[in-house]
């Protein structure tokens, strides 16, 4: 019992310590999920309507699958968060944007991809999903590198 | 491998201001095998915010699936000479850095 106390008084003591604390926490089983519809089950949101609205620039055929560039803008009202899923790699869930009033819904990030894969993104607008997806081939690897 | 230092830029454009930073982190997936043959274990940043005049204006979670010494661009609404703008982050073994500047 004391043991489970303590335990507990340390973890509280870690939390305040961390500024990220308030914020929302790292979704271990989403991320951890090991196809796109057990992430997307374990964020609790939904695969989406497919929309015109939300854009992926990235390129068609990677070279190298350990640095893919990719960006994502969405010019649907109201969007409050974007999705990132690369179908085929592992864990598919790759990151998810959460974006308050005074940023806008864009994003740059370079991601790996393990191989060819769809890369699928999902917007969160006035509590609706829209979906768009792109096929980019990786002619090498970039996940057990 | 611990944290690097971070650069950020930030450009104000019309009506919209581009931030583009950069982090140092190995983002080690847990896949890769060192020399000896051996697994790496997984280090990878998993939270990362983006902060304008102490605002909270991005909340991001990411996977180890972002490359190695992540680079992001995100486009901030308006933005005015001094806005302060701060993008901080953390990762799976609870480091973390952040890095601030004014816009100019």
């Amino acid at each position: 019992m004391n043991r489970i106390r303590r335990a507990l008084v340390a973890a509280l003591a870690i939390g305040l310590a961390k500024p990220f604390a308030a914020l929302a926490a790292w979704n271990k089983e989403a991320f951890g999920a090991k196809t796109p519809g057990d992430a997307l089950k374990n964020l609790g949101v939904p695969s989406g309507a497919p929309s015109g609205e939300l854009h992926i620039e990235a390129p068609q055929i990677a070279e190298n699958g350990a640095v893919v560039p990719i960006e994502i803008s969405s010019n649907i009202p109201g969007t409050t968060a974007l999705i990132v899923l690369i179908e085929k790699n592992p864990f598919p869930l790759t990151a998810r944007f959460d974006f308050k009033e005074g940023a806008l819904p864009f994003v740059k990030v370079n991601v790996k991809m393990g191989e060819t894969s769809d890369v699928r993104v999902i917007a969160e607008a006035g509590g609706k999903h829209f979906t768009a997806s792109k096929e980019i081939k990786v002619t090498i690897g970039g996940c057990g590198g | 491998m611990a944290a690097g230092p971070m650069k950020m830029r930030a450009t104000l454009g019309q009506g919209f201001t581009d931030v583009r930073v950069l982090m140092n982190h190995p983002m080690e997936t847990g896949q890769r095998k060192d020399s000896d043959g051996k697994l790496v274990p997984m280090h990878f940043i998993q939270n990362l915010t983006v902060k304008v005049n102490g605002k909270l204006v991005v909340d991001a979670q990411i996977s180890q699936a972002v490359s190695r010494n992540p680079v992001f661009s995100f486009r901030l609404k308006g933005g005015a000479k001094g806005d302060k703008i701060e993008v901080a982050w953390m990762d799976n073994k609870g480091e973390s850095n952040s890095t601030e500047m004014a816009l100019a």
